[in-house]
């Protein structure tokens, strides 16, 4: 546990009056307040740390014990007693910014020094929202394709939740009233889960398409055929037209990713033709060669 | 108009230590939906974490109404610009890996 100086963290200097002290925070809280700066836990921190560097610098009794003890802080319980046993309870005159954090986020050498958050000063006794706390959970594609349950453990309490089909990578889903406790008896906040979806190795998603290569033989890519392939719904059966090209996109109406939210509807799947050219030719093949290039000649 | 689903809007601003003039000035600004029935108004319940962040930004911070409009325009557009990054790293992650 480390020092801090309050009077840094707020950019002023220690003969700051009130009214300077009330200025930068507020220029500091326009910047980093939670609500302007959501899901970016540094401008949160930084945002705890101004809020507490006010805390103790607006309220008069917290100043002048801060600057009387400062970095002799370890001190701090033998005044406090004998301020109790010498003074009347003090009021105070500061104002602290609430938002979607937790107030016990003060630092060790705040609750050291001054027990913890004040109780009763400016909107403390309001009712706040709990913080919502993130979370991100990693599926395969093939997950990813269907509907399927999922028990997630959060703070000891074990969640079950649904993850509906088509969920996309990056993908927030939110799950209210599991986020922290409110603050003064208000409500929890929510559960954000950010879905990452990892790719699979013979297939690529992009939205709802699917994208995916397919080996081809020479023989089937010019005299037509069949080809049976894998795909995340099944086996689908592919006819392969004569004189088919190396690189031919084909497109598979319905065949590709199951779109989030609507069941039974699907986009498409893109099958691009890798032809293979035989190897290992016997002598036998190479002349049947010989004799198909000199009739095309 | 189910009973709970809306919470009376003097009960909000007692509960929040604001005045009641608080919630008008940010409907009247078109910020926040306000429900009458019988003489009472009324915030609905699904809006509240919105209210509660409107009446952050209005008290706490001392953004005017006008200002509240302009950073919940640009808090909306931040959000529409992060999920179109979301869907370009995940467009362009598709050719990263082919390559």
């Amino acid at each position: 546990m480390s020092f801090i100086d309050y009077y840094e963290v707020l950019g002023i200097n220690k003969n700051a009056s009130e009214d300077d002290i009330k200025k930068a925070y507020r220029k500091f809280a326009r910047q980093l307040h939670p609500d302007l700066n959501p899901n970016d836990k540094d401008a949160q921190a930084k945002f705890q740390k101004i809020n507490e560097a006010n805390e103790v610098l607006s309220d008069p009794a917290k100043r002048k014990k801060y600057d009387q003890y400062g970095e002799h802080w370890e001190h701090g319980e033998e005044y406090e007693q004998a301020r109790k046993a010498n003074s009347r309870p003090n009021a105070s005159g500061g104002q602290n910014f609430s938002g979607d954090f937790d107030e016990s986020n003060f630092s060790d050498f705040f609750s050291s020094m001054f027990g913890g958050a004040s109780e009763g000063r400016g909107r403390a006794q309001s009712k706040f929202r709990g913080q919502d706390f993130q979370s991100e959970l990693t599926i395969t594609l093939e997950e990813a394709y269907t509907t399927h349950a999922r028990t997630l453990k959060i703070n000891d309490k074990n969640i079950r939740i649904t993850i509906p089909a088509g969920v996309e990578n990056g993908q927030t889903i939110k799950l209210k009233g599991y986020g922290g406790k409110g603050v003064n008896g208000g409500p929890e906040g929510d559960l954000l889960i950010q879905f990452v979806v990892s790719n699979a190795a013979n297939v690529k998603r992009l939205g709802n398409d699917l994208y995916s290569t397919v080996d081809l033989d020479l023989y089937t890519a010019m005299l037509g055929g069949e080809k049976i392939i894998e795909t995340l719904g099944g086996k689908i059966k592919l006819i392969v037209k004569p004189e088919t090209q190396n690189g031919t996109k084909i497109r598979l109406k319905g065949k590709g990713f199951p779109v989030y939210k609507k069941e039974g509807s699907f986009g498409d799947l893109f099958v691009t033709y890798n032809i293979l050219m035989p190897t290992n030719l016997t002598d036998k093949q190479k002349e049947l060669f010989k004799e198909l290039q000199n009739s095309a000649l | 108009m189910e009973a709970n689903e809306y919470i009376p809007i003097d009960f909000f601003c007692k509960q929040h230590g604001v005045e009641v003039s608080v919630i008008s000035t940010l409907h009247a600004y078109g910020l926040i939906e306000v429900y009458r029935m019988e003489e009472i108004e009324y915030l609905p319940l699904a809006e509240l974490a919105d209210a509660e962040k409107l009446i952050r930004l209005y008290d706490e911070l001392e953004i005017n109404p006008e200002g509240i409009d302009v950073v919940i325009h640009l808090l909306k557009r931040i959000k529409e610009m992060q999920f179109h990054i979301q869907l370009l790293e995940n467009r362009l992650s598709l050719y990263e890996e082919n390559a």
